[in-house]
């Protein structure tokens, strides 16, 4: 897939919080085929070399790096962090999150498009992570964004694709725009059923992270994404309500 | 002078972000900069500080 003139192999997207340890990190990575890890900026101490090691690390994963804003819940408070995020992982990728509410950590579509808006016009490439409603949709696009992530459901809830009327109507609307479901899927099947309703790549953290055996849980992902694309490619059936006899009926022998 | 750094206020000699940074252990550490919700680019932290300042230094850290 191609974001932002950048060829991506795999349509998977990993973030890189919550294992148990580095190593089980990589190993993650490596069996998922991960193409794209999400990172973040948090304050350092003096002395501390926390941020080095994590960096070393994430560098050795080979994989192109996409920061966030997690945490923002002010438009200011997030370009102020895109901005320190492009200096440190010198890239002008950034997963735009601005905060609108403490419990369902939900965007705030208003401070989203504003930021989006600001973010564009100093030259970042902007992922925003949004809603799935379609209007907020053609706004990010208007403001400039090239990728759109609408969440599946609350981050770090596993409940899968919430609305799948809302993601099926927004993936109609826009055929042309990579979309990138982000957040809320917890098993493999959500993201096959992302894939196959026609969305380019999904980005997960907490399913595979907090999975008691990550490294598994991530090539599951990767596998259900690959099944999921190539049925989205395949021209699936139809659903019907009527049974339809797969065995051919005609040459049955007659045995009354 | 006494500025907040990372939200703890600091007793610093420095007047500059750069002479602080180095002043408190930063020297040549990965980190990125802003003052008083402004970021200061690497290039640019010969910036004086004033008493009270905020000033926040942040990391590569895991994220999702």
């Amino acid at each position: 897939m191609r974001l932002y003139d950048t060829d991506i192999a795999s349509r998977l997207m990993l973030g890189t919080a919550q294992y148990p340890s580095p190593a089980v990190l990589a190993e993650a990575f490596r069996r998922s085929g991960a193409g794209i890890a999400t990172v973040s900026v948090r304050r350092e101490a003096g002395g501390a070399q926390a941020g080095a090691a994590f960096w070393d690390l994430v560098r050795d994963l080979g994989v192109k790096i996409l920061p966030n804003t997690a945490g923002c819940h002010s438009v200011r408070e997030a370009v102020t962090t895109a901005q320190m995020a492009r200096e440190l992982f010198d890239t002008a990728w950034i997963k735009l999150e601005v905060i609108g509410h403490a419990d369902t950590l939900q965007p705030d579509p208003f401070g989203l498009v504003e930021a989006a808006d600001i973010l564009v016009r100093d030259g970042f490439e902007v992922f925003p992570y949004t809603t799935e409603d379609a209007v907020l949709a053609d706004r990010l696009l208007s403001a400039g964004c090239r990728v759109l992530m609408p969440w599946g459901a609350p981050i770090g809830t596993g409940l899968g694709l919430t609305n799948i009327y809302a993601l099926r109507t927004l993936r109609a609307q826009f055929p042309d725009v990579p979309m990138i479901v982000d957040a809320g899927m917890g098993l493999p099947s959500h993201a096959a059923m992302a894939m196959e309703m026609g969305f380019d790549a999904v980005l997960l953290n907490t399913a595979v992270a907090r999975a008691g055996d990550p490294a598994a849980m991530a090539e599951g992902f990767a596998r259900a994404v690959e099944a999921g694309r190539l049925a989205f490619g395949a021209d699936p059936m139809q659903p019907r309500d009527m049974a339809a006899p797969s065995t051919p009926v005609i040459g049955k022998a007659f045995l009354e | 002078m006494q500025i907040m750094v990372n939200g703890t206020a600091t007793e610093v000699q420095g007047e500059t972000l750069a002479s602080v940074l180095g002043e408190l252990g930063y020297g040549d550490a990965k980190i990125a900069t802003a003052v008083n919700g402004d970021f200061v680019p690497a290039a640019a932290r010969d910036v004086p500080l004033a008493p009270g300042d905020r000033v926040e230094i942040v990391a590569p850290r895991q994220g999702g």
